[in-house]
């Protein structure tokens, strides 16, 4: 075995083996059960809802609940924007940055409250540290807690018997933060520090380098910021650069946990679904089937990375793996897992320059998030837009079983039906239209660096990314033109939005239904032939939608590289 | 009514092809929306066609094209009116027993029948009183209120038997358009004109008053819901391609549109749903609405009456079993001579199975006086010569009347038969026990193993008697039923329905006395025997002409198959996609990027034909698909998981690679016939 396959099984083995206990303390944790932390955290969260007025045990309709998720949402956004666009105002600047452009500030403001976290601004330059720690920070934790407040949710309309209710958001979402984000993000600051990453409020540092020049050296309080951004699937860095700046994450050892911490909560939620849902293979098949993409997926990367540039070797005269764009001390492997997991979770953070990953890797990381952002996915926002294509799949192929297709014993009706073909419609809208427009407009076109196909797959990229709530880039993309900054904020709101409130629908829709005690003719929803139904219809539903666009963009410029065609 | 085929098939596809150009008015369109824009986008195509034309810029392949757009849509619109043509022939067939004629109508139901006033059927309403003698054709649908007589309802069930209708009890139904065989009746008409059942079975034959199930209702959603992505997949394809720098032409884009958007189902779906309603008339059974026959494949739990339906209506003897020093072949001589007199199904079973066991030794004693079955005695017999009286009944009955104790071996014997189900008859000879007769409970034969098939498709069943639980216990055990009710009153049913449905089960019965309403009504799935009472009849949601209560195993298993169709063709039409991109996309980004033929894994001759092959492919894929659309997918009773696999396998796995191989072929013949 390789060391480098070595260290790929040691990553996903660790991964499981962390998930699957994590899985189990959300799901008592979300049904109001005793959990480890209890006697410790309890009398906070006591303290926090008799201040807050909020009533923990009183659960809310579907419509409530979507209804706090956007009015929360809503004032998070309104309070970033302002705190933007006044940052020159308000302390923590030594570097006495402005404040930022209002086309930038919207984008910014509306992709971190989405938990998207693209980031068409230069966090060094242009964000000061009150902003970073008061703003962004913030977000980090409280959009990615609305992500699994509403994945909870949504689990609890499959898993009730009944009774039409979906637990409280505001209760939801503080355990979110308090039991699961706070304590987990500590721990990874605190060892994150230990691995040399910055943690500090002074100003930059001035540096003479050994041309003589004078380099300005950024630093901050990033420590803080990248444990939650990782564990959030934020993705937004301290620096521009996100996790290939030595600061942000200096060694082997904190790549790896930065790594796992990317893939941790969104594999620990298809065990809390399972648990929740009072069937824990019905869990395993969802994380069998996500697992089985993921690693589909990565074999593709891997491959083609370590296969190289077959140009650049006809130049060099030697063959090699593709290194361009990718730091030195993670190599070729270690950079394919980290951009396969970053695009599948719906993370955005990179250790790489995607721009710069072959065409074949490139398509991988598209169709992550094309698809909608469901292999794994953002924490919480993951396994709700997985139980989409549950809901699609049980649909078409329940019927050959000779009954009213039914999930966990609840019926899926035209009702159910409806809501998720509204929320299945808000991919390719985002990704599709605004593409289409982008490359129409030619003020938009404008953005593109790369001709040929390449540029088509930085346009894709752009907003396969923000539909997806994901935040990653591919570099050539020059996002920062208000036409991108406007679009792709409403991007970001479709992605985002336009699954929630349908997805509650459901949930909501499914509460009120009795569940049927399965019986030899309903439909078996663990085993390996759902997983494998599942994955078809992700491929076939998500993928075919993209299939003419992908086939210009990262499958052409794969033949034309092929065939040594340059544009 | 006949089961002959009343249209020949030749004069049922020259309908259908007739209609399906009628059937292209927009109004019928919009109801189906997939093929709407399949119209739609034909007419356009056909616009450029015509453009081209004018133009002189040549457009053989828009022309193909537009055409063979154009005929997917009429496949679609024949597929349609073929599955209601079917129906149509029955429902002719139907009406001409249904016509006018001059009835005698009465002023009351205890009127002279001399003061009938004929008047058109035509002009009866509700509540008012009927009279029909032999050989008159009973005109609309009443209940009986006085008299006796025997009816034909052949026109209605197909069985030729004449039934017996009277007035009051559970016979008391009689149903417009069958004819009375002797003797007269006079009834209350309850059915508005036009409302009758032969009008409401005219129009659910014919499709008229077909509404789209809830299942469909969501599979058309999800159809729309498709079409709608995939039309913003094509349209913003020009802009890639532009950037691309290419220009693909709109009849190209149009022709990928529509092969993309599920036509297959789309086309298929009303055919579908009109063929499913059709086996049920087949099976002669009415339903009063789709949602019923739907829900019938949903059944989780089959309420039965154990009498007519588990077993046969009556006990039978079962075999003989003398008491110490008397041999069998006594007794049974003994039991044959108790029962010469008795008419009834177990007496007479009594006579046979003695007979049987005594050969040629049946007794040849000169019989002096029959005695009757009494309320009183409970006891039947003959008093022979000599003065013998040879007597069977019930056990206390049997002991009162020969003053003796059974013997233990006897007392064994009467509870192993108590124990087991079944009923123990004592036989007696003056003073003296012979031995004990075993009546027991005839299980239909094959009942056991359809409630086993019934169980491997997830259904349970439950034995509904009036036995006691003893009783109903050995009878459910050996008729192989999940579960049983004994003792068991209407409201107990009622109570049994609400408690299954409250645990999120669907229940179906069947029943046909009045008091069966309730429960009929709140099953999920009530299925009214036609012989049953108005009362149950309206309360049920289906009707089964040949009042056969197994017939409920059908029911479900025809809801089954519709449901399993839809799923299978849906299924079908969206795996076959795949292989549509692969042929048509090659030949779009060709003159972008030559690079990109690698996708044309088919090896298609040319981009014109390639894209011609995949619309021509899309529309004789319905043409091939009607039949199974018509007769349904094949369904054999198994577990989901295997229905699953092998469905999956068949239409997912056989979707994907079938038009591979058909693009392939008439890519092979376009080449040939030189048309692009």
């Amino acid at each position: 075995m390789t060391p480098d396959l070595a260290s790929v099984l040691l990553y996903l083995v660790v991964l499981v083996v962390l998930a699957v206990p994590l899985g189990h303390f959300m799901a008592r944790l979300y049904r109001g059960e005793r959990t480890l932390l209890t006697p410790v955290l309890a009398p906070v969260e006591t303290a926090i809802y008799s201040i807050a007025g909020i009533r923990a045990e009183e659960s809310q309709s579907w419509r409530a609940y979507a209804f706090a998720v956007l009015a929360f949402n809503a004032a998070g956004f309104v309070f970033l924007y302002a705190m933007l666009r006044l940052q020159g105002f308000l302390p923590w600047n030594p570097a006495g940055l402005a404040p930022m452009a209002p086309d930038l500030a919207f984008n910014t403001a509306v992709s971190f409250v989405t938990n998207t976290n693209w980031q068409a601004y230069s966090g060094e330059v242009q964000l000061s540290y009150f902003s970073q720690m008061v703003g962004l920070t913030v977000q980090n934790f409280v959009s990615a807690a609305t992500g699994m407040a509403v994945a909870v949710a949504v689990i609890r309309g499959f898993a009730c018997r009944g009774e039409g209710r979906l637990g409280n958001f505001w209760t939801d979402l503080t355990r979110s933060v308090l039991y699961v984000l706070l304590p987990l993000a500590t721990i990874g600051a605190l060892i994150l520090v230990g691995q040399g990453v910055v943690q500090t409020l002074s100003s930059h540092v001035t540096a003479t380098t050994m041309e003589g020049t004078e380099q300005v050296i950024a630093q901050g309080p990033a420590a803080s910021q990248i444990a939650i951004k990782q564990l959030g699937t934020n993705g937004g860095g301290f620096f521009g650069v996100n996790s290939a700046h030595p600061f942000e994450n200096p060694t082997v050892l904190s790549n790896m946990l930065q790594g796992l911490y990317i893939l941790l909560i969104p594999v620990a939620f298809c065990f809390t679904f399972g648990r929740m849902v009072g069937d824990r293979r019905q869990g395993i098949a969802i994380f069998a089937a996500m697992a089985t993409m993921f690693v589909a997926g990565l074999a593709v990367v891997a491959w083609s990375e370590a296969a190289g540039n077959p140009m650049i070797s006809q130049i060099a005269g030697t063959a090699g793996p593709n290194l361009e764009g990718k730091e030195m001390r993670f190599g070729a492997t270690l950079s394919a897992l980290w951009g396969t997991a970053t695009t599948a979770a719906s993370n955005g953070s990179v250790n790489a320059m995607h721009d710069s990953f072959m065409p074949l890797s490139g398509l991988v990381f598209l169709v992550n998030m094309m698809i909608g952002e469901v292999i794994f996915g953002g924490v919480g926002a993951g396994l709700y837009g997985m139980l989409l294509y549950v809901v699609l799949a049980v649909f078409l192929a329940g019927l050959m079983v000779g009954r009213t297709p039914e999930y966990l014993g609840k019926k899926i009706e035209a009702k159910e039906v409806s809501l998720a073909v509204l929320a299945f419609l808000s991919m390719p809208l985002g990704i599709l239209v605004f593409a289409a427009l982008s490359v129409a407009v030619p003020q938009a076109l404008a953005a593109v660096q790369d001709a040929g196909p390449h540029g088509l797959s930085e346009v894709l990229y752009a907003y396969g990314s923000t539909t997806g709530n994901n935040g990653s880039a591919f570099a050539g993309f020059g996002a920062a033109d208000p036409f991108h900054t406007t679009l792709q904020g409403i991007a970001m709101l479709l992605g985002r939005y336009a699954i929630i409130v349908p997805m509650l629908g459901i949930a909501g829709a499914l509460a009120v239904k009795v569940p049927a005690a399965p019986t030899a003719g309903s439909f078996p929803t663990h085993g390996p032939l759902f997983v494998v139904l599942l994955i078809v219809t992700v491929v076939i539903l998500g993928g075919l939608t993209f299939f003419p666009a992908l086939a210009l963009g990262p499958l052409a410029e794969q033949v034309s590289l092929a065939a040594g065609t340059r544009f | 009514m006949s089961r002959t085929e009343t249209a020949a098939p030749r004069s049922l596809y020259a309908t259908a092809a007739r209609q399906s150009v009628t059937k292209l008015s927009p109004r019928l369109l919009l109801r189906n929306p997939v093929l709407f824009v399949t119209a739609i986008v034909a007419a356009m195509t056909t616009l450029l066609a015509l453009r081209d034309l004018v133009a002189g810029t040549g457009g053989g392949v828009t022309i193909q094209i537009s055409l063979w757009l154009w005929i997917t849509v009429l496949f679609a619109n024949f597929a349609e009116a073929l599955a209601e043509g079917r129906g149509k022939a029955r429902a002719d067939s139907l009406r001409t027993t249904g016509q006018e004629t001059r009835v005698k109508r009465l002023a009351s139901a205890d009127a002279e029948h001399g003061s009938a006033e004929s008047v058109s059927s035509t002009e009866l309403r509700k509540g008012q009183f009927v009279l029909v003698d032999a050989g008159d054709l009973i005109p609309t649908d009443g209940e009986a209120v006085a008299g006796v007589a025997s009816v034909n309802e052949s026109a209605i069930t197909g069985e030729s038997a004449p039934v017996i209708r009277e007035a009051g009890g559970d016979r008391s139904s009689v149903t417009g358009g069958t004819t009375i065989v002797s003797d007269w009746l006079v009834f209350k008409v309850t059915a508005e004109p036009g409302k009758s059942f032969l009008d409401k079975m005219i129009a659910l034959v014919e499709g008229a008053e077909r509404q789209k199930t809830p299942n469909e209702i969501a599979l058309s959603i999800l159809l729309t819901g498709l079409t709608l992505i995939f039309l913003f997949v094509v349209v913003t394809l020009q802009p890639f391609a532009l950037y691309s720098g290419t220009s693909i032409p709109v009849v190209f884009l149009a022709a990928l549109f529509v092969t993309l958007i599920p036509t297959t189902i789309g086309g298929l779906l009303s055919a579908i749903g009109i063929a499913g309603m059709d086996r049920l008339v087949k099976a002669n059974v009415i339903a009063k609405s789709g949602r019923a026959v739907e829900a019938a494949g949903d059944v989780d739990v089959l309420l039965l009456d154990k009498t007519g339906t588990i077993t046969f209506g009556n006990r039978m003897a079962d075999g003989f079993l003398p008491t110490q020093g008397v041999s069998e072949k006594r007794l049974a001589q003994a039991a044959w001579l108790a029962s010469q007199a008795d008419d009834t199904p177990e007496g007479k079973s009594i006579v046979e199975l003695a007979t049987r066991v005594l050969g040629d030794d049946i007794p040849r004693i000169a019989i002096k006086e029959h005695v009757a079955f009494s309320a009183q005695t409970r006891l039947s017999g003959v008093d022979v010569e000599h003065g013998t009286t040879i007597r069977k009944g019930a056990v206390d009955a049997i002991v009162k009347h020969t003053g003796t104790e059974p013997n233990p071996i006897l007392i064994g014997n009467i509870e192993n038969i108590a124990r087991s189900g079944g009923t123990p008859l004592l036989v007696s000879q003056d003073s003296q026990i012979l031995g004990v007769i075993h009546l027991k409970d005839i299980i239909k034969p094959g009942v056991r193993e359809r409630f086993a098939e019934l169980r491997a498709m997830g259904v349970r069943t439950v034995m509904i008697t009036g036995d006691n639980p003893l009783t109903a216990a050995a009878i459910a055990a050996e008729a192989g039923v999940d579960d049983f009710m004994a003792e068991a009153t209407p409201e107990a049913k009622l109570e049994r329905i609400r408690d299954e449905q409250a645990q999120g089960r669907l229940v179906a019965m069947c029943g046909d006395g009045s008091n069966d309403a309730p429960a009929l009504a709140q099953a999920d799935v009530g299925v009214a025997m036609n012989s049953g009472t108005p009362a149950a009849k309206e309360a049920g949601n289906l009707i089964d002409l040949d009042s056969d209560p197994t017939k409920l195993i059908e029911i479900v298993m025809v809801g089954k198959q519709l449901l399993i169709s839809r799923g299978a063709l849906t299924t079908f039409s969206i795996a076959n996609d795949a292989a549509k991109y692969f042929a048509i996309l090659p030949a779009l980004f060709l003159g972008a990027y030559p690079g990109l033929a690698t996708l044309n894994v088919m090896g298609l001759s040319s981009p014109e034909s390639a894209i011609l092959s995949a619309v021509i492919f899309n529309a004789l894929v319905i043409v091939a698909l009607i039949p199974l659309a018509l007769r349904g997918v094949r369904y054999a009773p198994a577990s989901a998981s295997a229905l699953l696999r092998n469905n999956l396998l068949i239409y997912g796995l056989g979707g994907l690679v079938v038009p591979f191989i058909g693009i392939k072929a008439i890519d092979l013949i376009v080449g040939a016939l030189n048309l692009a």
